[in-house]
């Protein structure tokens, strides 16, 4: 009986003091949340480096913004929607926070947004493709997609190689959200153009195998291999289609290669490649200052996503200055306004739906003939404006669009 | 008032203080929802003596159901977590029944084995989203009255179940029911021997294992409002076997402590130190093995025991006490 | 092009091909666990970091100290058979007495062990280890193009496995073992030391988990968490072959390589789990395991 009576009394007591508990006082302290991959297939793309580029863009910026040093959360995601979901509710919880940035991982930069529209804070997704993010079912309105998504590295990659007269396509995908939607644009991108898909294979993330997957590849007899997937399974694949001879009767099709991938490939392996990037670091002056200071820092020229989180840091906490708060719908309000001018892009802007509109870059792989050092590995092949790569606003099925 | 009425009450007391006393409620919940998962584990392990060494299965097909039922079916949320636990309790059957015809070790080996069967399956079926998960599953409300949006009024609720399954198993145990597993554990050949049917009665236990797990599992689908792959992962199946050999095998409040130390090891440490999480747990494993088998609250146990045990020999029957040491000499 | 049920012949001689490779390390993977088990009742769940483990000795032998892939052949086991005695030597000795399931734990807890350290040093990402230079290029064989270095992981495993099979169950050695293995105390009786030749089996099991590791470390790259997936499909392989049993382990090992690449002709999805599966249907009509004793 004791014991009921103890029970009772102290459920008593709780409740009443969950009364006294209130929410967080709004503060006007920037907190930054960089939720990324830190160990797996992409973390060369990102990762530590990408932190790096973080930290340079705060303390570009001076270090503080509304009278208020900027703090800088960071953690791995492993490729789990489930730690990175929790991580972020957490720290909107507990820490502050006032925005995201990173994701690269589709799956789980959709888990974040989700978290995001819950609890009305910025979310800037940087390395996932997905364009589902804010063209698709996905977006939210606190939602940025900067960098790339599907729809663009379709257009820039997959109408290069099929306008070349390589009509008949297979696709190896890593079967999560990134890979299909890779697949999705690209096949639209090839019928729209003549071509046909033969079929396809989905890989598990992070496999270290490709062979059986190759096989059945080459079993199709298509022309073009078309790689549906990202970092180190890009590589692995790659390579393994070496290895076995594929590459011997098929064109293969890089969706999504980043610098790093064709640096660890070699010129060797990689040349000839024909890809679509959103930035690369030996472009102009002004790239090349920031590589240069990157690179001191790292022992490595920066990738897309690299140069892209530094700009998405400036670019965020502009808006944060302008809007003179961190109220999530008031900083939206303020990055949508906003000019992006940069070392990463030209007048780049936020359309409505969350995408940041800006030129993508189809590149070709150097031969090694070419290459003047063991960074210069890519030449221009063609540019993009804006609207050819990610397609006009009104394709955009974002719900939150007011139509 | 027993000593352990007094443990009880003051564990109740911290979980109900819990939120107040500035614990983050999502912790708290995936702290419970594991708790029961650990408990439910143990039921098998501790007082049936079966190793399912692939018991994530029934926890994350669990939360797999729950939330496709939640999401794609929209059904309420209550309803869906009652499918859930019927799914992972059926599932549990069809493997229990398999995995009961050996014993042992190979018993472990072919529940290890069904499991990973169970993962690739939710890794490659489509209601499942694969690498994705489902995701934004709703909390939903009590049969249409509270509503359980609110962190505090879902901690309230996993509580409730908590508890509520806490209970149940120290009713199973204590029945006659539980006292037939006691004895299939102790000696199986002579529980046979008694006329019971051993295989019903392990079958059994296993099914009720497997429900409680999968409960837990949807109730951490709707706490975090998604269910991944993470769940059904053979990593977790093998912490909820160190939570319960850590804690402390066949004890009632051994799983609880188990689960809350390495869900906080978990939570806080792998911010700090990385993949060390992983070579900490297996260390805490081969600790647990080498030195300290029966687990933190068994050893309390055991030494409270001994001490009323020498108390007791000391007050009553002094002349005992030199026997006892030569016996153990 | 000659087909079969719709299917081009020449996909399934190479799915079939390919199954042979990975079959080659089921073979030699579950020989390893087959011959620790026989002899010390221990179910070796660290088999697969041990293999993991070779992997990386070979990698850290390449690139820290230049030691070639084929000294690496004979340096990883080596250096991983030291580890395994040790292992043997300071835990498993003092767990003997109890429980089967204690001494699961316990190689569970060290296979964490070393996937986290390896984790934390190298990533989850995998390193690249280069095919040697003898074996590169490859075989024209009509329907596939098979690399050289796939062909000799096929030849080099079936030997191993030969040769392992044949001490124990045509050489006095083995006959010494598998006595010690039906009664250990009369041998001990006949003057044999027990003690040393369990230690020296552990030892030798855990050499064979590292020779596939290297073996595995051009084809599937160097990876910490390559271990923790293939332990389990080998423990499902040993399961149907009947536990203990050193041919049941080299037959279903490669019988189940080819299956599973069959499968990837059929119906790909299922490929994952086709071993699973077997091992259900082996339970409900054998549960002793095809070669297994009851």
């Amino acid at each position: 009986m004791t014991f009921k009576k103890t029970a009772l009394a102290l459920g008593l007591a709780v409740s009443a003091s969950l009364f006294a508990l209130s929410a967080h006082a709004a503060s006007d302290k920037v907190v930054i949340g960089d939720i990324d991959d830190m160990s797996g297939p992409y973390a060369d793309v990102i990762g530590a480096g990408g932190v790096e580029a973080i930290k340079m863009a705060i303390a570009d910026f001076g270090g503080s913004v509304l009278g208020n040093p900027i703090e800088l959360l960071t953690t791995d995601h492993q490729n789990k929607p489930d730690i990175g979901a929790s991580k972020f509710r957490e720290w909107a919880d507990q820490s502050g926070l006032t925005m995201v940035l990173g994701g690269s991982n589709t799956g789980v930069s959709i888990a974040m947004s989700r978290v995001a529209l819950q609890k009305k804070i910025p979310f800037i997704a940087i390395g996932a493709a997905g364009a589902s993010l804010t063209t698709g079912p996905d977006c939210t309105p606190y939602s940025v997609h900067y960098a790339y998504n599907t729809t663009s590295l379709a257009n820039g990659t997959a109408s290069a190689i099929v306008k070349s007269g390589a009509k008949n396509w297979y696709f190896l995908t890593a079967d999560y959200a990134f890979g299909t939607q890779l697949q999705e644009a690209a096949t639209k991108v090839v019928t729209a153009n003549g071509g046909k898909v033969l079929g396809s294979v989905r890989v598990p993330l992070a496999t270290t195998d490709f062979s059986s997957f190759l096989l059945q590849a080459q079993g199709s007899g298509a022309q073009v291999l078309g790689l549906a997937n990202a970092g180190t399974d890009f590589t692995n694949s790659l390579k393994a289609a070496n290895e076995f001879g594929i590459t011997k009767t098929m064109k293969p099709a890089a969706l999504l290669a980043f610098l790093s991938d064709i640096h660890s490939l070699g010129l060797k392996t990689a040349q000839g490649l024909i890809f679509t990037t959103s930035w690369y670091w030996d472009q102009n002056d002004k790239t090349r200052e920031f590589s240069k200071r990157f690179f001191e820092k790292t022992k490595k020229e920066p990738g897309e996503n690299q140069a892209a989180v530094y700009s998405a840091t400036l670019t965020y906490l502009n808006a944060v200055k302008a809007a003179g708060t961190t109220d999530g719908d008031k900083v939206m309000a303020e990055l949508k306004k906003a000019k992006i001018n940069d070392m990463y892009t030209q007048d780049g802007y936020i359309r409505p739906d969350g995408l940041m509109m800006h030129s993508m870059f189809v590149m070709q792989v150097k031969t090694p003939a070419e290459s003047k050092g063991e960074w210069d590995l890519y030449k221009p092949f063609k540019t993009l404006t804006a609207e050819e790569a990610f397609g006009p606003l009104s394709e955009s099925a974002c719900p939150f669009l007011k139509k | 008032m027993r000593p352990s009425t007094i443990i009880y009450a003051l564990t109740l007391a911290f979980l109900l203080a819990a939120p107040a006393i500035g614990l983050y409620p999502v912790f708290m919940m995936k702290l419970l929802c594991f708790a029961m998962f650990a408990c439910g584990f143990n039921l098998l392990l501790g007082y049936a003596g079966m190793l399912s060494f692939g018991h994530a299965a029934y926890f994350g097909f669990a939360a797999y159901i729950t939330g496709w039922f939640a999401t794609a079916l929209g059904w309420p949320t209550m309803l869906s977590v009652v499918v859930g636990v019927l799914a992972s309790a059926l599932l549990g059957l069809v493997i229990g029944a398999l995995a009961i015809r050996r014993s042992g070790i190979y018993f472990a080996m072919i529940t290890l084995a069904l499991g990973q069967l169970v993962y690739f399956i939710c890794l490659q079926a489509p209601f499942t989203g694969g690498e994705n998960g489902i995701q934004g599953v709703p909390r939903g409300s009590l049969f249409g009255v509270i509503g359980l949006q609110s962190d505090i009024t879902m901690y309230y609720f996993v509580l409730v179940m908590f508890v509520a399954v806490f209970l149940f198993i120290q009713r199973i145990v204590h029945s006659p029911f539980g006292q037939v597993l006691k004895a299939i554990r102790e000696n199986e050949p002579r529980a046979i021997s008694l006329g019971y049917d051993v295989n019903r009665f392990k079958l059994l236990a296993f099914v009720l294992s497997s429900a409680i797990a999968g409960l837990a599992g949807s109730l951490k689908c709707l706490t975090l409002g998604l269910a991944t792959l993470s769940d059904v992962l053979q990593w977790t199946s093998g912490e909820v076997v160190l939570m319960t050999l850590l804690g402390g095998t066949g004890t009632f409040l051994g799983p609880v402590v188990g689960a809350g130390v390495v869900v906080t090891l978990q939570e806080y440490l792998s911010d700090i130190v990385g993949a060390w999480v992983t070579v900490i747990i297996g260390a805490i494993f081969v600790a647990c093995v080498l030195a300290f088998r029966k687990g933190l609250v068994g050893e309390i146990e055991a030494w409270q025991q001994r001490r009323v045990a020498r108390r007791a020999g000391a007050a009553v029957k002094p002349e005992a006490a030199p026997e006892a040491s030569a016996a153990t000499r | 092009m000659t087909t079969i049920f719709g299917l081009p012949v020449s996909v399934i001689l190479g799915q079939l091909m390919l199954g042979l490779v990975n079959g080659s390390f089921y073979a030699l993977l579950s020989l390893g666990l087959a011959v620790i088990f026989g002899l010390l009742g221990v179910v070796n769940f660290a088999h697969g970091a041990m293999y993991m483990l070779g992997a990386y000795a070979a990698y850290i032998a390449l690139s820290v100290f230049g030691i070639n892939y084929w000294a690496g052949l004979i340096v990883a086991p080596l250096v991983l058979a030291i580890l395994g005695i040790i292992i043997e030597r300071l835990m498993l000795t003092r767990i003997y007495k109890l429980d089967q399931l204690y001494s699961f734990l316990l190689t569970f807890g060290l296979a964490l062990i070393a996937e986290g350290l390896m984790r934390q040093q190298f990533g989850s990402s995998g390193q690249s280890y280069p095919v040697p230079a003898a074996l590169q290029g490859v075989y024209n064989l009509g329907f596939m193009f098979l690399p050289v270095y796939r062909a000799w992981v096929i030849v080099a495993s079936l030997t191993i496995c030969f040769v392992t099979w044949f001490t124990i169950e045509r050489t006095s050695l083995g006959a010494t073992l598998r006595a010690a293995t039906e009664n250990a105390s009369l041998v001990q009786a006949f003057g044999v030391n027990v003690p040393v030749i369990v230690m020296l089996t552990y030892g030798a099991g855990t050499a064979l988990a590292a020779l596939a590791g290297v073996l595995a470390a051009p084809v599937v790259q160097v990876n910490a968490l390559m271990g923790s997936s293939i332990v389990i499909v080998v423990f499902a392989v040993v399961v149907i072959g009947g536990m203990g049993s050193i041919l049941g382990s080299i037959v279903s090992g490669v019988g189940l390589g080819l299956i599973e690449g069959f499968t990837k002709v059929l119906y790909p999805e299922a490929s994952n789990i086709v071993v699973f599966v077997i091992m259900a249907l082996v339970l409900i009509w054998r549960p002793q395991g095809l070669f297994g004793k009851s």
